[in-house]
Parts: C-alpha cells; sequence; structure tokens
C-alpha cells in the first residue's frame, strides 16, 4: 500500500486550457432549444399540436429539429476548432 | 402470443457471435500490453471510434423499447430519443476535449488527474461499477426475454449465452475487439433500420383488409391461471387458438377517401397522412382473481394528430398533476446530462489519438445516432399500423413490423436485436473492468503490477463481471427492468456530472468536495429511487401512494444536490495546493 494522498498537482496539458468559449456558446444555444421544448411540453403543450409548416405538427418538427440542431452545431463546432 | 421460431435467425445469429468471437481471437492473437488492453492503443481510427459510439450507446432498451413505446402510445417514445441524443450536445461541447486531456484508461483517471487521491479513485470506481451494472442488468434481462420469442430458446440460454460471447470478446482483445464489435453492431443496426424505414414508405398507410370488422375489433381476455397455464378468451392458448395481432388504421385522411391504401409516401409526407388518420391502438387492464390474472385488450380508436403529440405514456403530463410533470422534467434533465456520465461512453474518449479525433468521433456518433433515432421513429410508427403487433409484448414491435415484410427480414433483424445486446454488454464490463483493475486494485489498494500483471488482472475482472451479469440477468428475469435504463442515467448525472463539471471550471474545488460530491450523488439518487413510486410498484409489487417520494426520477434534486455539496465541502477544506492560475479562452 504506498501512500499517495498528497501528490504535486501537475499542471493540465494545454488541450484542457484551450477550451473554447465557442464551445460553450454552441451549448448554451442548444440548452436554450431544448429548454424551449421542454418548456412548450409543460406550460403549453396544446400549441406542439400546431401544424405551422403544413403537414407535419409541431411536436414532431421541434423533436426533428433538436436531432438536427445537434448535428448541425457539432459539425460547425468540428470545423471551427479544426481551422484554429 | 405465441412466436414461430425462426431458423434462418437463429443460424444468422450464431454466424454473427461466431465471426465476433473469430474476429476477437484473430486482434487478441499477440501479447498486449496495458495500453492495447484499457484503450486500443489509442489508435482507433476516429470513423470506427465514432460508428461504435452508437453501437456502444444504443442499447437494446433504444433499439426495441423506444420502437415499442411508440407503437403502443406514439409521441412519447420520441420523447426519449430526443434526451438520449442531446446529452451528446454535454458530451462534444463540455466533457470530451477535457476528459481526452487528463485521463489515461478511466473515468477515476480524468476525475483523479489534479489530485492522486486514493479516495477519489475509489469513491469514482465504486459509482463506475454501480452505474454499469444498472445498465447492465436490463441488457441481460433482455437478451433473456428476446431469445424467448425470437430464437426459442429458454431465458437463461439466453443471458448465459450472451455472457459468454460478452467475456470471449472483452477478453481476448480487450478495448481492440469490444470497438470492432461495436462499430459492425452498430453499421448493422443503421443500415437495417433505414432498409424497414424504406420499405414502411414504400408501403404508405393502409387499412388492412378485415381490421375494421367487428369481430376484430372485440377486445380480449387472456388469462394466467395459478397452475401458469393460459387462456385466451377462456379457452386453453394454441397456435390456433391465440390473441389476434393488433395495431391497425381505421380510416385514411380525407384525400384518400374511398381509397384503402396511400400507395408510397415520402417521408414528411406519411407523417402528415398519419396525423390526419384514424388509428386503433389497444389498452391492457389487469385484474386477479381466484382462478388467476386477467388482462384485457381493449380497442381505442384514436385521431393520429393525439398520437403524434407528448402525453400518451407520460400520463401526467396530460392530466395536469403537478408530480407528473416533474418527473418528465426530471427524466429530461437526467437524459440531458447523463450522456456525458456514462463510464462505458467516456471510456471511449481513449482509443483515439487526439482532441481532434475525439471531436470528429463524436460529430460521426451524433449523427449515426441521431439517425437512428430519426429512423426509430418511423419504425414506431410503421408497426403501430402494421396489424401485427402482440399486445403483450411491447418489446417485440419492431421484428413483428419486420415479418410483415418478410421473413428473412424477421430473422435479421431478430439477430441484430440480439447483437445489439452484445455491443452494448461488451462496453459495459469493459468499463467496469477497468474500474476494478485499474482503479481498484492498482490505484486504490496499490498493488503494483507490470504491464502484463495489469492486463491479466483486467481480463480476470472482465471474467468475474461477465459471471455476475449472468447471475443477475438470471436472478432479475422476473422483474419489469426496462426502466433501469431511466436510473443509470439518473445515478451517472448525479454522482458523476457535478464532480466532472467543477472539476474543470472551478479552481477552488478540492479533493474532499469531488469525494462527498460522487458519494452523496451516488447515495441520494439511489436512495430516492429505491423509494420511489415506480420502484414501489413495478418492483416491491406495493402500492404507488405508499411511496414517500413525490416523483419517480431524482435527477432534478440530486443532480443539483452534488453540485451543492461539491461547493458546500470544497469551501469548508482547504483550497487544492496552488495549482497556476488557470487562463480560460
Amino acid at each position: 500500500m504506498a501512500p499517495v494522498e498528497q501528490g504535486s498537482p501537475t499542471p493540465p496539458p494545454p488541450e484542457a486550457e484551450g477550451r473554447s468559449r465557442f464551445g460553450f456558446a454552441l451549448f448554451w444555444v442548444y440548452v436554450l432549444l431544448y429548454g424551449g421544448f421542454m418548456v412548450l411540453v409543460l406550460v403549453r403543450p396544446d400549441l406542439l399540436s400546431l401544424r405551422p409548416f403544413g403537414g407535419v405538427n409541431l411536436a414532431i418538427a421541434y423533436g426533428m429539429g433538436l436531432i438536427a440542431a445537434a448535428f448541425v452545431l457539432a459539425v460547425i463546432y468540428m470545423l471551427a476548432r479544426a481551422r484554429r | 402470443m405465441l412466436h414461430e421460431t425462426s431458423s434462418l435467425a437463429v443460424s444468422i445469429f450464431a454466424a454473427f457471435v461466431l465471426s465476433v468471437i473469430g474476429l476477437s481471437f484473430y486482434l487478441g492473437r499477440k501479447k498486449q500490453s496495458a495500453q492495447a488492453y484499457y484503450a486500443a492503443h489509442g489508435q482507433i481510427h476516429w470513423f470506427v471510434n465514432g460508428i461504435a459510439f452508437a453501437g456502444d450507446y444504443l442499447s437494446a432498451a433504444s433499439f426495441l423499447g423506444i420502437c415499442g413505446m411508440i407503437a403502443f402510445s406514439g409521441y412519447d417514445g420520441f420523447l426519449y430519443s430526443i434526451g438520449f441524443l442531446a446529452g451528446w450536445v454535454v458530451a462534444l461541447f463540455v466533457i470530451a476535449e477535457p476528459i481526452k486531456a487528463l485521463g489515461k484508461f478511466t473515468f477515476a483517471d480524468a476525475l483523479d488527474s489534479k489530485f492522486n487521491s486514493r479516495g477519489i479513485k475509489l469513491a469514482v470506481a465504486i459509482s463506475t461499477l454501480v452505474v454499469s451494472i444498472f445498465y447492465l442488468i436490463p441488457q441481460m434481462v433482455g437478451a433473456g426475454s428476446l431469445i424467448q420469442p425470437l430464437l426459442g430458446l429458454p431465458h437463461a440460454a439466453g443471458v448465459i449465452l450472451v455472457g459468454v460471447a460478452v467475456t470471449l470478446i472483452v477478453v481476448t482483445a480487450g478495448m481492440v475487439s469490444t470497438t470492432w464489435v461495436q462499430f459492425i453492431k452498430g453499421s448493422l443496426l443503421v443500415f437495417f433500420c433505414g432498409v424497414l424505414t424504406v420499405l414502411i414508405l414504400d408501403r404508405g398507410l393502409a387499412v388492412n383488409a378485415g381490421s375494421t370488422e367487428p369481430a376484430n375489433l372485440a377486445p380480449q381476455v387472456r388469462t394466467v391461471q395459478r397452475d401458469g397455464t393460459v387462456l385466451i378468451d377462456g379457452k386453453p392458448q394454441s397456435r390456433d387458438h391465440d390473441l389476434r395481432p393488433v395495431g391497425t388504421i381505421l380510416r385514411l385522411p380525407e384525400r384518400f377517401a374511398g381509397q384503402t391504401a396511400t400507395g408510397p409516401l415520402r417521408p414528411l409526407e406519411y407523417l402528415a397522412a398519419l396525423e390526419d388518420s384514424t388509428i386503433v391502438t389497444w389498452t391492457a387492464t389487469k385484474h386477479t382473481d381466484d382462478a388467476g390474472t386477467h388482462t384485457t385488450y381493449a380497442p381505442v380508436e384514436r385521431q393520429g394528430t393525439d398520437l403524434l403529440k407528448p402525453g400518451g405514456y407520460f400520463k401526467g403530463l396530460t392530466n395536469g398533476s403537478l408530480a407528473g410533470r416533474l418527473d418528465f422534467a426530471s427524466l429530461m434533465l437526467a437524459l440531458f446530462c447523463g450522456t456525458a456520465s456514462l463510464p462505458h461512453i467516456l471510456i471511449r474518449y481513449y482509443t483515439v489519438k487526439d482532441a481532434a479525433a475525439a471531436r470528429k468521433s463524436t460529430v460521426v456518433g451524433i449523427a449515426a445516432i441521431g439517425v437512428f433515432y430519426v429512423l426509430t421513429l418511423y419504425l414506431g410508427l410503421g408497426a403501430m399500423t402494421s396489424g401485427a403487433l402482440d399486445p403483450t409484448d411491447t418489446n417485440m414491435a419492431a421484428p413483428l413490423l419486420a415479418k410483415t415484410f418478410s421473413t428473412t427480414l424477421f430473422a435479421i433483424i431478430s439477430a441484430i436485436a440480439f447483437t445489439t445486446v452484445l455491443g452494448t454488454v461488451s462496453g459495459l464490463i469493459m468499463a467496469g473492468s477497468g474500474a476494478v483493475a485499474h482503479d481498484l486494485v492498482e490505484n486504490v489498494c496499490g498493488v503494483r503490477m507490470t504491464d502484463h500483471e495489469k492486463v491479466r488482472c483486467g481480463k480476470i475482472a472482465a471474467v468475474g463481471l461477465g459471471i455476475i451479469a449472468m447471475a443477475l440477468g438470471i436472478i432479475f428475469r422476473n422483474f419489469n427492468v426496462s426502466f433501469l435504463v431511466g436510473w443509470a442515467f439518473n445515478i451517472a448525472a448525479s454522482a458523476n456530472l457535478p464532480a466532472l463539471v467543477m472539476l474543470l471550471f472551478w479552481p477552488r474545488t478540492t479533493k474532499q468536495g469531488i469525494v462527498a460530491a460522487v458519494t452523496v450523488g451516488m447515495l441520494a439518487s439511489l436512495g430516492w429511487i429505491l423509494l420511489s413510486a415506480d420502484t414501489f410498484e413495478k418492483v416491491y409489487g406495493l402500492s404507488r401512494e405508499a411511496a414517500p417520494m413525490p416523483f419517480s426520477q431524482p435527477g432534478l434534486v440530486t443532480i443539483p444536490l452534488g453540485f451543492l455539496v461539491l461547493v458546500v465541502v470544497s469551501l469548508l477544506t482547504p483550497p487544492p495546493a496552488a495549482a497556476p492560475r488557470r487562463n480560460l479562452g
């Protein structure tokens, strides 16, 4: 049993320091979208039956939109980080 | 319902299992280093890793459970899909790169990187094991309950088959073989769900011949007598006298008046046409008397517009109960926060070479998983209107839907459903093996091992976990375990996420704070679950009202609690030895 309680803190590698603010901005964009969906479901579920785009109702459109948004934001983030 | 088993399904499944085991032995033929066993040398290509993310993440609960929930309750199954996918946003933007930069083999490595504390390693290793075992039980029980209708073997055979196959996959080449099995499974799953969706759209919506006959819309009663024999409408169940398959369209939209089928539809047209149709779904009500347990299945005529909005499964959303809505909010929060805290997902960040590869593979994972969830919506709705559903077993929705197209497709989907279990369970066993061998034995107990011994220790742990998994799969066979996956997300999010996020973003975080947050988050969410109405009803068989907790999903309370405990304990303990001031951005 080796006593390892008080090791000296190692400086974190540069990657950890370079967490991008841009990534956070995108994260909060998604939180707003997801939160907006939850608020609709909880507070105004009647709006989800609306069919603003003709055929498909808002419940389906918003759900698919959240899935698409996750992918689009992820791609934007990947490209932005690759460019730096 | 009694299902005909398909020898083709058995052959396809056997061929798959034998080939992945063969592949594992091939990959494991050389002597391995610990770096290879636990992290596949960090040399997995980002695209392969991305698809393996999907293979790791999409469990049997995702595939069969969500399809079944959509087929029987409509939109609400899709809510799970939305939450499951949203969690990947947290993984990519917040967790992926730090985890990759800070850790080596396990989640505990990353959390402990700043402190080198045995307390943290112990707490995190235990939470890894708890989360992995909660996730493991439904997979193993699922394997057992699937094998009966799909392959015609008894429950225990399914559990043992999966247990042995997975243990072999992990023991031969560790993370290398696990990754490739998950890659193959992920590709097959998404591809064949795509094939099914194309067939569903090509068929369009149709009023099945005879489905509107009064005789086919009469309630059905299934009685399980005290001696275990099954009666259907009062007469013994047999191949010729069984429950009628259910789930049909009663009326098509106005614009198809006079027609019995719409013909091929485009993806959005399909959803729109379904909203304007009238559909028959079936509800089950149970009562028990001296003769046995009677379940009455009764048809309900419903408008497509009602089925395609939330509230079919989460009744609390429509009946105005506050507890029901809090329960829903809590689940959606746990799904959002849970993905990025699941140990078996996090260890996949150690198998790629750098942060850029970690990002790229997450994007591939999000794409594959997102496409899968959209396809699942079509599979569920296709099953809902296929006229082939088994009212007693929601999990059979997807395979039975496939059967309406061809028996070959049924065999393929059945075999894939089963291989789904293999991919996820091997990831879980791998995560557990790392927690036991690398965290507990090597780092907490301080056993010094050579590289070769580390690999051997990991393999012994994997065999042990495989045996435990098989035992749990058999012990829990009669429990309704599908909701255990939701529990695993709640516990993971409550125990792991606060520690992870605060470690990364709050320099004042102390090691005592982390240990306290992980321990309190884990115990509080576990305790809440054990005292919740769902558990009282489904596990203990007690009344829902007897449960002390106001709603069943703990995340809404226990995730913030984890953050609070971390902050309070950190402020009460000495600050960490002056680490260089972080310069963000």
